[in-house]
């Protein structure tokens, strides 16, 4: 029976099909952060419970760290979650890449670059972007806090199989588009909803050429279109990848031979039958931008704000909501928005392709008067890694805030947030509203169209900037 | 230790006329710092729910006096999306909501709910209007979410019903109120032997010096 990249992974992790329906499905990497753990510790402490592997689990503090001065947490509330977070994994022995280490960072950022994301496996973290990790053939999805706690108890998840959606790029990307136009093209055309209760596999050329941290950007996204989550079979963009040796945890000589024979196997049958399918060309999509308060209310660059009866799927009273809470005129052209901040950073795109990507535009440069503009790299060796090769002199030379790492302004646990009434063109993952922080109004973009942006202070479309 | 059974509830209705209701909405990041389990009603639906200077909304459906009370919230398409944060459910929990009835909730939000015996209630967009005009027409509606029967009930002088779809797996779990760590573990053996036959490239590594 022919099967795809996700019923592979699925059937070889089925610990037991439970009598309800659903299957005992083993977990081998757990990612947990200080946001969503703390309560599932105290649950374990409460019933007298271990952590059954912790040596399978690896924590990391993202959300609440400040960016400018790294080791003094203003806000005692913070502090103390992430004290909680350094106290948790001590007493349960989980490896904890903290403040003080080389390696922090965003959680769905330094799962792969530490080599603890790998093909075949299943990875679980209480975040919903850790479908970013479905990028290597990876079965990874956010669960909550009780399921955070179930796998630190037992290694395993009770879940239901989801569907399967195979979403093909047909052709190839036209200049200066990106892996992020690709996700939110996706989103727009099916809607926040359109992947509820599927996994999607992307496939088709344009994915093809895409390299391993554009291809995270496509499956971070995967959520926002209600996707369980989004897998990318591995190739030997993979596998290099994983074997260029900077990666501790991924296998190495003659175990990286066996594992390679294996990852080679994973690749979606040629009859493998899906649930669902769709097929994007590629060729046609412009540059993104998102206009409402969630990621399928987007439109290309040369677009205009819509009239609110003319949103297809969306109903008048939606489209009306997101326009006033967004401050927006429909008719107006996209390119005639004036922004207030540009915020680059996020699981989504502070890797060092998406850092080069933004320097590239603005090297040389300056950024527009009255904008702010922070640049957050998405962990402290993408940091160290843009510094070496001078990405941020480059920022600091256009105006830019450069900063040490963190999820910062994606979603303002920190203090980057977003002032009432301020437009934001952002790298992040989310335009909801109060997200980027209360009464704040984001677009999402492309580091390109952020980097663009910063330096016209509105909106512009990349494809014809000198 | 199990969770409070879930077999029916009876309560007033309060109805939320949105769609793509996301998590950060029903709970804002700022609640999300804290490391216990309970106070966050006070977060729910904040920024809708409260002026700049901290006092009611008088605009926010909920803050409406025909809502005070209300066990039973009524909204559109797509509940529940974005974050996994499941301070979420808790939030809507300690407000003193048992059931939440929608035209469709996103899968993780369903999942948390399911792990704390908050009943997610799935109707057609057909019924959801449905609802939505009678709480409209009838201040102080109240309603029957009968989780063995399958059923909602508007108590109406004629009263509507409306049949829902429920996976199995979850009416048990919901019914029952289990313990779900407690049953895994009760499979430690198969786990055990299923982790003896882990195929290599997921044998854990020392951690880098």
């Amino acid at each position: 029976m022919p099967k795809t990249l996700f019923e592979k992974i699925w059937d070889s992790h089925i610990v037991a099909a439970l009598p309800d329906g659903n299957a005992l499905l083993y977990v081998d990497r757990h990612l947990v952060h200080e946001v969503t753990s703390p309560q599932a510790f105290e649950g374990l402490r409460l019933a007298n419970r271990k952590v059954r592997r912790p040596e399978l689990t690896f924590a990391t503090m993202d959300h609440n760290v400040p960016t400018s001065d790294r080791l003094a947490i203003a806000d005692p509330i913070s502090r103390a979650q992430i004290e909680a977070l350094a106290k948790n994994c001590a007493e349960f022995g989980i490896a904890l890449y903290d403040l003080a280490s080389d390696k922090q960072g965003i959680v769905h950022i330094i799962g792969p670059e530490l080599g603890l994301t790998l093909p075949g496996a299943t990875v679980v973290c209480g975040d919903s972007h850790t479908s970013t990790h479905g990028a290597f053939g990876t079965l990874a999805f956010g669960i909550g806090t009780s399921e955070v706690e179930h796998v630190l108890a037992t290694q395993c998840l009770r879940q239901k199989k989801p569907l399967t959606f195979k979403v093909e790029f047909a052709g190839n990307l036209k200049p200066r588009v990106t892996a992020k136009d690709m996700i939110l093209k996706l989103i727009g055309a099916i809607g926040t909803a359109g992947g509820t209760g599927h996994v999607f596999e992307y496939c088709g050329p344009a994915i093809r050429g895409l390299s391993m941290e554009a291809r995270m950007t496509v499956c971070n996204m995967s959520i926002e279109a209600g996707a369980r989550a989004g897998m990318i079979a591995p190739d030997d963009t993979t596998f290099e990848y994983l074997a260029s040796g900077a990666r501790p945890f991924a296998p190495q000589g003659k175990e990286l031979e066996k594992a390679l024979a294996c990852w080679r196997t994973l690749p979606s049958d040629p009859e493998a039958k899906f649930d669902k399918e769709l097929t994007i060309d590629a060729g046609q999509i412009a540059p993104q931008v998102t206009w409402g308060t969630n990621p399928g209310m987007v439109v290309d660059i040369t677009g205009r704000v819509p009239q609110p009866d003319q949103v297809p799927g969306m109903a008048r009273k939606d489209v009306e909501q997101a326009l006033a809470y967004m401050g927006l005129v429909p008719g107006t052209p996209i390119t005639g928005l004036k922004l207030d901040v540009v915020f680059i950073g996020s699981c989504t795109n502070a890797r060092i392709e998406d850092l080069r990507a933004a320097a590239k535009i603005l090297k040389g440069r300056k950024k527009a008067d009255g904008v702010q503009v922070l640049v957050v790299p998405g962990s402290e060796q993408v940091r160290r890694q843009a510094e070496s090769e001078g990405l941020d002199r480059v920022f600091k030379e256009a105006g830019c805030d450069w900063r040490f790492a963190g999820c910062s302004m994606c979603l303002g646990m920190n203090p980057d947030q977003l002032k009432p009434g301020q437009r934001c063109a952002s790298t992040s993952n989310r335009n909801f509203e109060g997200r980027q922080g209360k009464g704040g109004r984001t677009h999402l973009v492309s580091p390109e169209m952020a980097a663009a942006a910063a330096i016209a202070g509105r909106f512009v479309d990349i494809r014809t900037w000198a | 230790m199990g969770m409070t059974p879930f077999r029916s509830h009876k309560g007033l209705i309060a109805t939320l006329d949105r769609s793509n209701v996301d998590t950060d909405q029903i709970i804002p990041k700022q609640f999300l710092k804290a490391i216990g389990r309970t106070g966050f009603e006070k977060g729910l639906f904040h920024d809708w729910r409260f002026l700049a200077d901290g006092k009611p909304n008088p605009q926010f459906e909920l803050n409406r006096p025909e809502f005070q009370g209300a066990s039973i919230l009524v909204a559109r398409n797509n509940f529940g999306c974005g974050s996994s944060r499941e301070h979420a459910v808790w939030a809507i929990q300690q407000y003193g909501f048992k059931a939440v009835i929608a035209a469709g909730f996103a899968d993780i939000f369903r999942n948390n709910s399911v792990k704390n015996g908050l009943l997610t209630l799935t109707l057609t967009e057909a019924e959801v209007e449905e609802i939505f005009q009678m709480a409209g027409r009838c201040k102080g509606l109240t309603a029957t979410a009968n989780l063995e029967e399958q059923r909602v009930t508007l108590h109406l002088p004629e009263e509507i019903s409306f049949h829902f779809e429920m996976d199995g797996g979850v009416k048990e779990h919901l019914i029952r109120g289990l313990d779900e760590i407690g049953l895994t573990l009760k499979r430690e053996s198969e786990i055990t032997s299923f982790e003896a036959k882990r195929p290599f490239q997921n044998r854990h590594r020392e951690p880098p010096p």
